[in-house]
């Protein structure tokens, strides 16, 4: 019987839905490594995703060291006699597998496309995009951090322990989270929405923007923005898809005012229906897309507002 | 202060890549350095210019054409580079924060004062090589760093997290540093820097560390592009209707 590690991104108490996907990816003894201490409360949900048991990696200390998360990581997987530590390679989690693999001196595979145990291959990108790669996993433990929204969650149902483990005197070689600001209410994240909705430079402006916004709300949507409308200051570069910023694998992407640049496209193209919207009926984004209205943003965009709300 | 950057010479973004034989490509395309590696050389640069004095050293594992992007990175504003000479494109990230922690090592015989590295190279997308570089070199790592204070022997940085969380954390130098937008604005480098950077100086050394046994890769397959959206046509009220009605009933995606 294989035993596999996951590690359970959480995010003010209830966890995140990309962990799912990661979980679709595990077989045979699974075991839920938690950081926040809140293992009980998780046991009910993830015990119907195939989780067999849940381990308290501390009482939550650890989320402001993560090095010595990290640490505690391999030392879950060291304990448990686990094949592999899996996760979701959002910033937060691939920060921490990354030490982990470190700590194990493990192969590490961040941002894979797929990931077959059985088959022991996985696919991962490369090139911006251009590629998809296949490797081999290695006769021996190893990391892999999958790409949010890759796996579709597979339910199944099993009985889930909740265990502890001793995390005291792991090394955090002086690394130390002093504060963490919170997003304003209401913000959905990026690389986890089902839905975005992304503005190029013809936006203009960082209120133009709410014109996105007010369409999002409607699809559970989060807003993207290219690195033009980033580099003109109407979008928070966190708010970027493409090369310099997030990579996104949302069920659905409008591009709003894009004009489909090889470094936009490699963020957003895994997408599983890509909308495109443009004055230019040349613009490359049309080659780059399923569906294309050659139009004003500005009229289509409050159009499809309008026809969600009704 | 003598603060090293690595640097990775990648396909350009933009480039066409054919690929060849199951597990390469053609290597006959523009390359450029990793634009990731710019964070940090643009970071280093500014902290030897506000210091007024220090020194910056590129080093890259890569063949004969990584000269450019070394060139291209000193005239950035580095003083001088270290090329650890390999034929391969794809090298396992644990191999490669071997070799450039070797050459670190062996150039400030010791332990740097502080390294910079992008947060991921643009062609294998591995995302891992700063940690590796840290664990050889006993040194502390933060990486996907977009905001950077040094304050004598402490850093300062911040990095975002998914849904516009932002987090600053807090260790001492020496470290690793991974970089990556919003760290800085890469300087374009102005003639007089260019014809400089042609004069500094690009030491060769030879590949020595010891081998990793990692993934393998066994395959590359291009990835199917999509070749032409279906083109919705009419008033726009009408086409937002067809839009909506197929995004709902047809891709089942809202």
């Amino acid at each position: 019987m294989t035993k596999v590690c996951v590690l359970i991104e959480a995010s003010q108490g209830s966890v995140r839905d990309s962990v799912l996907g990661a979980l679709a990816a595990a077989s045979g003894d699974v075991a839920g490594l938690v950081l926040d201490g809140q293992a009980d409360a998780y046991k009910e949900m993830l015990a119907g995703y195939g989780v067999n048991e849940l381990i308290n990696l501390g009482d939550g200390s650890l989320l402001d060291q993560p090095q010595a998360a990290g640490a505690a990581l391999a030392k879950a997987v060291e304990e448990s006699g686990s094949q592999a530590l899996l996760g979701v390679a959002t910033p937060w989690a691939a920060d921490l597998l990354a030490r982990a693999a470190v700590a194990l001196k493990a192969p590490l595979a961040l941002d894979c496309l797929s990931l077959d145990l059985a088959g022991k291959t996985l696919t991962k990108s490369h090139f911006s995009g251009k590629a998809t790669a296949a490797f081999k996993l290695p006769e021996k433990v190893f990391v892999c951090g999958l790409r949010p929204n890759s796996l579709d969650p597979v339910e199944r149902g099993v009985d889930c322990a909740v265990s502890q483990m001793d995390v005291a005197g792991l090394d955090g070689q002086g690394i130390q989270v002093t504060k963490r600001e919170e997003a304003a209410a209401g913000t959905r994240d990026l690389t986890e929405a089902q839905v975005i909705i992304s503005g190029g430079r013809p936006m203009g402006s960082s209120d133009n923007f709410k014109l996105l916004e007010d369409c999002a709300v409607l699809m559970n949507a989060a807003v993207g923005a290219s690195r033009a409308a980033v580099d003109a200051g109407y979008a928070d570069h966190a708010m970027q898809v493409g090369q310099t910023g997030k990579i996104v694998s949302p069920k659905l992407y409008i591009a709003c005012g894009l004009s489909g640049s090889v470094q936009h496209c490699a963020g957003m193209k895994t997408s599983k229906v890509i909308v495109a919207v443009n004055t230019d009926k040349d613009a490359p984004i049309f080659t780059k897309s399923d569906y294309g209205i050659i139009g004003d943003l500005f009229e289509v965009v409050p159009e499809l507002t309008k026809a969600l709300e009704g | 202060m003598r603060i090293y950057v690595c640097v990775k010479q990648v396909p350009d973004t933009a480039a066409n890549i054919k690929l060849v034989d199951g597990t390469g490509y053609d290597p006959q395309v523009k390359y450029v350095a990793n634009p990731y590696d710019e964070y940090g050389v643009e970071e280093a640069v500014k902290l030897v210019e506000g210091a007024g004095e220090g020194e910056v050293v590129a080093v890259c594992l890569g063949n004969d054409g990584a000269d450019n992007s070394l060139r291209s990175i000193m005239a950035m504003g580095a003083h001088r580079s270290i090329l650890v000479e390999s034929d391969a494109q794809f090298i396992d990230p644990v191999q490669t924060a071997r070799e450039l922690a070797k050459a670190i090592k062996d150039d400030c015989g010791g332990t740097p004062d502080l390294v910079f590295t992008g947060k991921q190279s643009v062609d294998s997308e591995g995302m891992q090589t700063p940690y590796w570089l840290g664990a050889e070199l006993g040194l502390p790592v933060v990486n996907q760093i977009s905001g950077l204070e040094i304050d004598g022997t402490t850093a300062t940085a911040q990095r975002e997290l998914g849904s516009g969380v932002t987090e600053t954390l807090s260790l001492s130098l020496p470290c690793v540093i991974g970089a990556t937008k919003g760290l800085n604005e890469p300087r374009y480098p102005k003639l007089p820097a260019i014809m400089k950077a042609k004069k500094k100086k690009i030491d060769r050394v030879a590949p020595a560390a010891e081998a990793f046994d990692g993934f393998e890769l066994a395959g590359m397959e291009p990835v199917a592009e999509r070749s032409q959206a279906r083109i919705l046509e009419g008033e726009t009220a009408q086409v937002v209707a067809e839009l909506v009605n197929i995004l709902k009933t047809e891709e089942k995606v809202i």
